[in-house]
């Protein structure tokens, strides 16, 4: 190979990119998000009554969605009420419904979100819940 | 049919993929297997490439230049555009592999009432520029399903593509661009009467392949949501080396990651090898000191040279009688 120097150099910076993701991994443990839905205020709900706004498949994916949604029906529409696709009436509102349950947000909405790397601005506008330190 | 064929291989690996996993449920094969022999495909062949081209002497010195060659001290020289040193050189390759310096100066050629005339053609290295610049950041960005901890950089780069803060999930603005550019970039090849005639089939299949990942990567992410926290426990099994199938992630990024690899094993056998192939041109990476330095030809072999000295040996009685110098009596 003619000026194998500067050549082998090039290629070994391209290997060290392309690799970048494996040796970076090396020797870390990937714990996948555990999500805690456990908080008092669901605990007191029946049994059969601690379900979400929506069925969990469409909450996951689409939860940012819908809390848009909520936030132009009610910043630009003045609308609160949420009809679900039950047909139960659901007061649109991040403090007040949402986080009633969901009271957790370090150990909830937290978790995916720093293990994705999003850093949603609900906050920006929103009061975070005061949580006890644990 | 250099259109077609190219157009229908994509859509023959989306529905394969789709049978794959959602009849035949082979995730192990499309979700593992697959990513990591398209990675090994894409390492060795990218280095067996190169090295094969490093091998490839280069007989002549040929930079091309277009600019002033160093010449004499109160002629000024073009040190960008006509280099005679490394600092040169490398400044020259910047330009030409960061902002397609060379395509900058396009020209486009036209008979004006039978008169040549010569405008200026920038769309190509604008699109070209748009193109490869947001893939480099989507790429970048991508880096985020890839690490426990993100590195701030790239956080930073994913928070000022998205920095419009439009809808949610936010819009990003490589996304846009990147559909915009290779839209570009394919109808150029349709609609221009002679690059079509110059378009192979190997020119639209990457065309088309990188449209459908960017397609599918797009309506993932804003259309029909994918399970994502499942991809990237996947992401984060390949690149630890302890790779798992997480439940419920959804077809379509299956397809995307599958587009991927198919992009990625077909990278060294195809001219995406440009990648590599810019830093290798001889007629870029050269210094423009032909006159200082000489190029020797690696092909070179020991030619018989006929010196003077034994010219003279051979003629020298016929020269002494003809009455011409000679420099030994």
């Amino acid at each position: 190979m003619y000026d194998s120097g500067k050549i082998i150099v090039g290629l070994i910076i391209f290997i060290a990119l392309v690799t970048f993701p494996f040796y970076n991994n090396i020797g870390k443990v990937n714990a996948k998000p555990e999500l805690k839905i456990d908080t008092p205020e669901i605990q007191k709900l029946p049994e059969l009554e601690r379900k979400c706004v929506e069925p969990k498949d469409f909450m996951r994916g689409g939860h940012m969605q819908l809390l848009n949604d909520w936030r132009d029906s009610v910043v630009r529409n003045g609308n609160r009420v949420y009809k679900n696709s039950a047909n139960k009436d659901f007061n649109m509102s991040l403090q007040n419904e949402c986080m009633r349950c969901h009271s957790n947000k370090k150990d909830f909405c937290d978790k995916c979100h720093n293990y994705m790397a999003v850093k949603p601005y609900c906050w920006d506008c929103h009061i975070a819940p005061k949580e006890k330190k644990p | 049919m250099k259109i077609l064929f190219p157009f229908f291989a994509v859509i023959a690996l989306v529905l394969l993929v789709f049978a794959g996993v959602n009849m035949a449920g082979m995730y192990f094969l499309f979700g593992i297997v697959i990513p990591y022999a398209a990675l090994v495909v894409f390492l060795i062949g990218v280095l067996y490439r190169v090295m094969k081209w490093g091998s490839s002497p280069v007989p002549f010195h040929i930079p091309t230049t277009c600019g002033q060659q160093k010449s004499l001290p109160w002629i000024k020289q073009n040190k960008i555009e006509n280099p005679s040193g490394s600092l040169g050189v490398i400044v020259r390759m910047a330009l030409e592999v960061l902002v397609f310096r060379s395509l900058f100066r396009n020209l486009k050629t036209e008979l004006k009432d039978g008169k040549v005339v010569y405008g200026l053609e920038k769309w190509l290295w604008m699109a070209g520029l748009a193109f490869h610049w947001s893939f480099l950041i989507i790429l970048v960005r991508h880096l985020r399903f890839f690490a426990e901890n993100v590195p701030p950089v790239i956080k930073l780069i994913e928070s000022l593509d998205s920095f419009l803060q439009v809808g949610v999930p936010l819009f990003y603005i490589t996304d846009a661009v990147i559909l915009v550019a290779v839209t570009y970039l394919f109808f150029r090849r349709v609609y221009i009467p002679q690059i079509k005639y110059i378009s192979l089939a190997a020119d639209h299949f990457p065309l088309f392949l990188i449209l459908g990942i960017a397609i599918s990567g797009v309506l993932m992410r804003y259309f029909f949501k994918v399970h994502i926290v499942g991809v990237k426990q996947l992401a984060m099994g390949l690149v630890s080396f302890k790779p798992s199938i997480p439940e419920g992630i959804g077809v379509l990024f299956y397809i995307h990651m599958f587009l991927i690899s198919v992009l990625f094993a077909y990278f060294p056998f195809s001219k995406l090898m440009h990648m590599g192939g810019v830093f290798m041109s001889p007629t870029r990476n050269l210094a423009n000191n032909s006159r200082e330095v000489r190029h020797i030809n690696p092909w070179n072999y020991p030619v018989h040279v006929h010196t003077y000295e034994e010219y003279e040996n051979d003629f020298r009685d016929k020269m002494k009688k003809a009455g011409l110098p000679v420099e030994k009596e």
